[in-house]
């Protein structure tokens, strides 16, 4: 499981950088999105990999999942989800001002 | 009663943001009026709160009464206090240039700008590695906004650049969060420094991985080298009062350095101790060299300004990475000044570029402006405060900076670089400042101004010159108080490097010396 979910983060994260790489903006907000899924996984998955155990104190058990990571990437992905859309928003921007979608401004061929 | 004080610099600007936009309708000026109030009582809670840690006092504040290490706590000592001073006198200057007219160009101006400093004051008081990244994400959020306040081509450009990089920053700091909480199991800061020195040495690689992506992320926000790309594009298009208020963006970046590598791996920090003491001081170097000659290929008044914020930051972080009590004291003392005098002249070009017309800010032989000498001896002032020659505060800052690292193994490396780029500056500050004010035509034959036209303009003038001298004034002041200063300064630096006393006030709750 740990080897699955540690190639799943490793894709992820490839793929994200090498889309931010991009010359286009779709490419580079998509790369953000791809990285920002690899580091929310990332979050959820540092309490451990545990199946079906309780994450509040109960009597007579030792072995818990911890709740913390799940609250921090609650707010990891509304942040994440907050920044997408406004880049999608500043990427459109850009277009209509700028006339294409290079992330310099500038098209060149 | 006194630890409710702590949270109010935060509670109060995200209230006057959210009335600001339920008063949207009511028109600019009542905003203008509530921004400025609301400004004005941050300075009054700042220097509350600095009569409260002025004797070395540390204030926790445990929200919702959660304690330490379960709930976040937000903090007070004498570095977060006095950036809060800096952050609320700097934007009362900012806010009293942007109610000429430059909120006027978007919508929400005002309630952005609360929000900035609602991020501004959270990051520098709280006392939680997630928490900050939240404030992080606040003070960022409303900064792509305004830095595209206005639009424009340049602008968007250089905004899209800005927002795609720190959102790549904001994910290497949840990934540094993520591989802190997955090995030592918390998030608090003061419990992250108990538990950094008991490290096993399997974990050490990971522990030092995280810190190093941490230092990463802060040095984007501080613009070192070679992370620094973003901001003289980013600084030099937006509007002037934004650019202004962005002159305390880079200094969250110092602060957080200045705090994680104090606290958490700083000296006491067992395996990962000092983590960054061999770093710094190179960047901070190449920072200050690099800026200083981007200073002189600048093409534009604005731009150069925004490279001379890139050396200042350099100067800063030299005086930092000594790692010792006096090169955090300078540092301390630096700050203010860098941050003061680049806001300055962020509003004084605006102001020349404003009254050059065609050519703007660009270095090009143009017209005679009005009220020459004026202007042209505030950029006198302003550049001999930039350069740090004598007497005004940039001079003590370098003084102090040279001072401390006398006793440093690489001084003479230190001492050229700081003295060649001053002259680098003041090279091109010279150039640049005869070319705007020696070497201008004679204005085109106009039809003369009539009385009230002059009174007008001189007017105008006078109201948009009032925050540039008064952020003069607060670099006169750092000097007339220089020795006053440099006593809070130095105590400051002495509390930074004994963290047992931040460790203990987090976990007791209390008012502790």
């Amino acid at each position: 499981m740990e080897a699955l979910i540690a190639i799943i983060l490793g894709t992820l994260t490839a793929c994200g950088v090498y889309l931010i790489l991009r010359a286009r903006t779709f490419p580079v907000v998509l790369g953000l999105t791809f990285l920002s899924y690899a580091v929310n996984l990332f979050l959820l998955i540092m309490g451990r990999l545990t199946v079906g155990k309780p994450p509040i104190i109960l009597e007579g058990i030792t072995d818990y999942a911890d709740p913390l990571p799940q609250a921090l990437v609650l707010t990891a992905i509304v942040i994440g989800f907050a920044m997408t859309a406004f880049v999608i928003v500043l990427a459109l921007k850009a277009y209509v001002r700028l006339g294409n979608d290079h992330v310099d401004g500038t098209h060149k061929l | 009663m006194i630890n409710h004080l702590v949270i109010a610099p935060v509670l109060l600007p995200l209230l006057a943001g959210v009335s600001l936009l339920l008063l949207r309708g009511r028109g600019l000026k009542t905003q203008r009026v509530l921004s400025l109030v609301s400004v004005i009582m941050q300075i009054g809670l700042a220097a509350a709160l600095l009569s409260a840690v002025n004797g070395g006092e540390i204030l926790a504040y445990a929200v919702g009464n959660w304690q330490a290490p379960f709930g976040i706590v937000l903090v007070a000592d004498r570095l977060s206090v006095w950036m809060l001073i800096i952050t609320a006198l700097l934007s009362l200057c900012v806010l009293s240039y942007a109610v000429c007219g430059g909120d006027n160009t978007g919508k929400h101006f005002h309630v952005l700008f609360q929000l900035q400093l609602l991020g501004l004051n959270g990051a520098f008081l709280t006392g939680d590695l997630f928490n900050l990244f939240v404030f992080f994400e606040i003070l960022l959020l409303a900064s792509y906004s305004l830095l595209l306040h206005g639009g424009g081509r340049q602008r968007t450009k250089a905004g899209f650049h800005f927002v795609v990089i720190n959102l790549v920053g904001s994910t290497l700091f949840l990934f540094a969060v993520g591989i802190l909480y997955g090995i030592l199991g918390t998030l608090n800061m003061a419990d992250l420094a108990v538990k950094v020195a008991q490290t096993t040495p399997e974990d050490v690689f990971l522990v030092s991985t995280a810190g190093f992506l941490l230092f990463g992320v802060f040095a984007l926000k501080a613009a070192l080298l070679p992370l620094y790309t973003w901001l003289p594009a980013a600084y030099a298009h937006t509007s002037a009062p934004v650019a202004a208020l962005f002159a305390i963006m880079t200094k969250v970046g110092a602060y957080s350095i200045l705090r994680i590598y104090t606290l958490i791996f700083g000296e006491q920090a067992g395996p990962e101790a000092n983590l960054i003491e061999a770093w710094l001081l190179p960047m901070a170097l190449m920072t200050l060299f690099v800026g200083m000659l981007g200073v002189l290929a600048s093409t534009h008044l604005r731009q150069q300004v925004a490279y001379l914020v890139v050396a200042s930051i350099g100067s800063l972080f030299i005086a930092l990475g000594l790692n010792t009590e006096a090169g955090i004291a300078a540092g301390v003392y630096y700050l203010p000044h860098s941050t003061f005098a680049s806001a300055g002249f962020f509003i004084l070009a605006d102001i020349i570029a404003k009254r050059r017309g065609a050519e703007g800010d660009k270095f090009e032989i143009g017209t005679k402006i009005s009220y020459q000498r004026l202007l042209g001896a505030l950029f006198f002032t302003m550049a001999v405060l930039m350069v740090g020659l004598p007497p005004l505060s940039g001079f003590i800052g370098k003084f102090l900076i040279l001072n401390a690292a006398i006793s440093h193994p690489s001084l003479p490396l230190i001492m050229g670089v700081v003295l060649v780029s001053s002259f680098m500056g003041l090279v091109a500050i010279a150039r640049s400042g005869s070319l705007i004010f020696y070497r201008a035509l004679p204005a085109p034959e106009k039809p003369p101004l009539t009385e009230a036209e002059m009174k007008a303009d001189r007017k105008l003038l006078v109201i948009e010159l009032l925050p540039v001298i008064s952020l003069l004034m607060l670099c006169i002041v750092l000097v007339v108080c220089a020795g006053s200063v440099m006593e809070f300064a130095h105590a400051t630096a002495a509390q930074l490097l004994q963290p047992a006393a931040y460790i203990d006030a987090v976990f007791n709750d209390g008012v502790t010396r």
